[in-house]
């Protein structure tokens, strides 16, 4: 299980070239290979979400793909929204909007979200809720978190 | 201002928006091995032969060992002081002959990657020679049940709890209610599952830790006498952690076996849980069967409760001993008034996980038990639910009230409160009369929807103690290290706005350091709502006795008397200077003395200074313990709408209320944040989640896909009505705790409101109630002639 492949991979505008494994996943190649920790691995078959990263602007479960998958593609993680001195529109609406508690599931619902208010800029209620529902929180209950979305989204975040 | 009482933003938000917080599995360390668990597939078997032989050939494994090749003590009782009769059916670390459970750990691989380390735990080949499993607790301990030890009986313990005489209340009742309810298997799943790296410092003779969390400073005692070395020579890193709710942190096999093969390697270990071995390794909970009964007068008021439980404990008694059904039994009584009480719990070893705590231990069982009680009385009775509990509820005049049981090692005592006037303004404020005429103007037009309450009490601030320090360094900066951990409850936030209203400076920048045992020698931890109780009383106090040294030292530096200063601001300044400048004037008095001295100057002046006669000795800082008898009890009301889908049987909850006395918010935001939280994690339980198992003691419900958490479709809007009312005298902020009443009557809640979209008030009297379950309890309701 030696056969390592060559990829390139940009991850937030940055180039990396790396030798992985075939069978090593996106996610441990982000977290474990080029330090990208935000994206957060929670159940490693898909369901929670956690692991969420846009992949050429798209949501795509890290846990789910191969890092060899992601060869000559463009990732956006967690790090690329803002910085603690920084925050980003939609980060600085999670905070106001008490949308995390813990924070393990809120990398996953960032980038999820991000992804969601550049195709839709302008949500219904209902739409935040169905998009909301694709990812797992244990701690909020969610309503913190669909809060933070509508006030991103008024905000002008998507756009 | 005050921070206390304020909704301060988040200072644990910008690392964790960012990415930038620290995780366990965040850390990597040099020359990093990984360590991959080899499980029991199998629920009740001898072992037979062991071949490593096959992992151990593999490319970059570098140790396998199983039960045989370690001499380790087993995961010890960390709750009672006394383990006494439960040492035979403790945990050890690898299978010793025999394994107990579907997920025991057998065996252990370590490579120079996960990947290469499950490989290598594939190649383990055991022989399993399988036994007939104990299935529940009840048939656990009837005769001719499978033993899961030798010479023990599976009964573990008969935990009992009474007071009065409840025979002859029963005997002299007008009405006797019984009924058989049952709480389903149920697990806390954080999303961040657990991880742990230790690294051992051959020349120190000393570990490091990462992934400790919620009690850091016992895993650490035990991890120290395990090693034989000083628990000083063992450091457990502050981790961020993806939540805890009872279950992480707690002592596991994993945690020893990191540490010992870190030294035994001389490399540091690291192991990341995924997320199926997470349902089938980390505690369980609930799992009980209650058959309850209540005496009631002719009036309808409440005479006794007795109530006989079968707690499926799992396979092993861990760190929590008996904690779940002592608790159970102890709150089973809940905010009530009666002349007498007596439960039985029968405490039994299954071949499942092993069971512990989860959020609201032992109450949310209970509080379904009794509340399920009450809804079936009321209906006997004829008795409107609401009216039926009024009657019952102890008065405020009552109160406080020697309940004459014991929990947790301290006696129950139920300090002031007002519930029914909470019962009363749940009522009011949530609209419930509303909901349910519009729940019956729903039923007339053919839908199923109902409308239901419970009535709780929790319980928070379990001493003994904990220990905080404030420091304060020459830049101002204040630094403030707990015993208790940050579990992503906003602890850290919380304890910060304690620290700046008595020195007078901003929450940020107040740092905390939560369960680093490295900046605190001392501590306890973070669990049962004690956090902001106990903890926050302890940081109260370090501030307090900082600002009085820094007073202290001002009065020299300031040539002034005690009474002439005043802390605010982050500085101590002359009040007669202070007037002069809110007068408009110049604040600075004019002559050698300045006006005012900031806490960093403060901290400047006394660095590394021994008392000399005129300044206090430094540094600036303190460091105080608040210790506590009693536990203090906040209670609540819960308040369900839902509807019930006749042809899938599935519950929709509509609307939810959570009314819950905290004595004192410290910040209403994260209040309100676990209240929110809890209660759709109990939605979960009431609706949703079981651990199943097939009748081979084969784990059912081992990925996400099978045990289905609550996503933002099934969650409702849930409004809250948090009191400040009766704050506890049991600690100087005056706060209850905050961090169960969430969840502790959702179950409870939510049975009361499907039971009346039945039009059943006495069923479901089961959790969770599945699409399934409802379905065969509409055919039940509708077809009185059928079978079922």
């Amino acid at each position: 299980m030696t056969d390592a492949q060559s990829i390139r991979i940009t991850v937030n505008g940055t180039e990396h070239e790396l030798a992985v494994e075939p069978r090593r996943t996106l996610a441990d190649v982000l977290r474990h290979d080029l330090a990208y920790t935000g994206t957060h691995v929670g159940c490693e078959h898909g369901i929670c979400g956690a692991c969420t990263v846009l992949v050429d602007g798209l949501p795509a479960r890290s846990c789910l793909m191969f890092g060899v998958q992601a060869d000559g593609r463009s990732v956006e993680t967690v790090e690329a929204l803002g910085t603690p001195d920084a925050l980003g529109p939609l980060q600085q609406a999670f905070t106001d909007h008490h949308g995390l508690q813990c924070g393990f599931c809120t990398p996953g619902f960032l980038m999820l979200v991000t992804a969601f208010l550049r195709e839709t800029p302008s949500p219904t209620d209902e739409e935040i809720r169905e998009v909301v529902a694709s990812n797992l929180c244990r701690c909020t209950g969610y309503q913190g978190i669909l809060r933070a979305v509508r006030a991103a989204a008024d905000a002008g975040a998507g756009s | 201002m005050s921070y206390v009482g304020s909704r301060v933003g988040r200072l644990e938000d910008p690392r964790l928006l960012t990415g930038t917080g620290h995780f366990a599995d965040d850390e990597d360390r040099p020359g990093q091995l990984w360590m991959r668990v080899v499980r029991s597939p199998v629920a009740h078997a001898t072992l037979g032969a062991v071949d490593i032989s096959g992992a151990l050939a593999l490319d970059g494994v570098r140790a396998v060992l199983t039960g045989a090749d370690v001499s380790l003590p087993p995961i010890p009782v960390r709750v009672s002081p006394d383990p006494g009769d439960l040492l035979g059916y403790l945990q050890p670390v690898l299978a010793q002959g025999r394994v107990r459970y579907v997920g025991e750990p057998v065996a252990v691989v370590v490579a120079d990657d996960p990947y290469q380390a499950e490989d290598g735990a594939d190649l383990v080949a055991i022989d399993y020679a399988e036994l007939a499993p104990a299935r529940d607790a009840r048939t656990a301990c009837g005769p001719g049940a499978p033993q899961l030890f030798h010479r023990l009986p599976n009964e573990v313990a008969l935990v009992t709890a009474s007071f009065g005489d409840a025979a002859a209340a029963f005997r002299d009742a007008a009405h006797v209610v019984e009924l058989d309810v049952a709480i389903g298997r149920q697990t806390a799943v954080p999303i961040e599952p657990r991880s742990l790296l230790a690294e051992w410092d051959e020349a120190r003779q000393s570990l490091d830790v990462w992934g400790a969390t919620k009690v850091p400073h016992f895993n650490r005692r035990v991890i120290a006498g395990v090693l034989g070395i000083p628990p000083a020579q063992v450091r457990m890193h502050r981790c961020d952690a993806g939540g805890g709710f009872g279950v992480r942190g707690e002592l596991y096999p994993e945690d020893i076996l990191v540490a010992y093969l870190a030294r035994l390697l001389g490399r540091p270990v690291k192991w990341t849980e995924d997320r199926a071995e997470h349902m089938v390794a980390v505690n369980h909970s609930r799992d009980q069967a209650h058959r309850i009964a209540g005496a009631f007068d002719s009036g309808g008021r409440l005479l006794a409760i007795r109530d006989e439980i079968w707690h499926d404990n799992g396979a092993y008694i861990r760190t929590h001993g008996l904690t779940v059904p002592e608790l159970t039994v102890s709150m089973l009584p809940g905010p009530y008034r009666m002349t007498s009480f007596e439960a039985t719990a029968h405490v039994a070893v299954t071949n499942k996980t092993p069971c512990g705590t989860y959020r609201a231990p032992g109450r949310y069982e209970g509080t379904f038990a009794r509340e399920r009680l009450l809804d079936t009385a009321a209906s006997v009775l004829g008795i409107d639910p609401v009216e039926l509990r009024r009657r019952n509820l102890l008065g405020p005049g009552e109160l406080p009230h020697d309940r004459q049981l014991r929990a947790l090692g301290t006696d129950v005592v139920l300090d002031e409160g007002d519930y029914p006037g909470l019962l009363e303004r749940a009522v009011t404020e949530s609209g419930y009369l509303s909901w349910a005429r519009e729940a019956r103007a729903c039923r007339s037009a053919g839908r199923l929807v109902g409308t239901g309450l419970a009535v709780f009490l929790e319980k928070s601030g379990l001493g003994p103690y904990e220990v905080a320090e404030v420091q304060v360094d020459p830049a101002g900066r204040v630094q403030v290290t707990v015993g208790g951990t940050s579990l992503g409850q906003g602890i850290e936030t919380v304890l910060a706005q304690i620290a700046a209203d008595v020195l007078g400076v901003c929450p940020d920048s107040v740092s905390v350091i939560a369960g680093d045992t490295g900046m605190l020698g001392d501590g306890v931890g973070s669990w049962a709502s004690r956090s902001t109780v106990v903890g926050g009383s302890a940081v109260l106090r370090a501030a307090e006795a900082t600002g009085a040294l820094a007073r202290q030292a001002a009065a020299v530096l300031l040539g002034a008397g005690d009474a002439e200063l005043r802390l605010a601001g982050g500085r101590v300044t002359l009040i007669s200077a202070a007037q002069a400048g809110s007068q408009g004037q110049p604040g600075e008095r004019a002559g050698p003395l300045a006006a005012s001295v900031t806490l960093g100057e403060i901290a400047a002046a006394l660095a590394g200074r021994p008392a000399d006669g005129e300044l206090p000795p430094g540094p600036l800082g303190a460091r105080r313990e608040f210790s506590v008898d009693h536990m203090t009890y906040p209670y609540g009301v819960h308040l369900a709408q839902v509807e019930i889908d006749r042809g899938t049987g599935a519950v929709r909850v509509l609307r939810y209320f959570v009314a819950y006395e905290v004595g004192r918010a410290i910040n209403p935001a994260t209040v309100d944040g676990q209240l929110v939280g809890g209660a759709i994690q109990g939605i979960g339980g009431a609706l949703f989640e079981e651990v199943a198992y097939s009748p081979e003691g084969q784990p059912l419900t081992a990925s996400l896909i099978d045990y289905l958490l609550p996503s933002a479709h099934e969650a409702p809007e849930v409004a809250t009505l948090v009191t400040e009312d009766y704050p506890s005298g049991s600690n100087p902020l005056g706060a209850k705790g905050a961090g169960e009443g969430g969840i502790t009557a959702a179950g409870a809640a939510v049975a009361s409101a499907v039971g009346d979209a039945l039009g059943t008030p006495s069923v479901p009297t089961r959790l969770p109630i599945t699409p399934e379950r409802v379905c065969q309890l509409i055919e039940a309701s509708s077809g009185a002639t059928g079978s079922a």
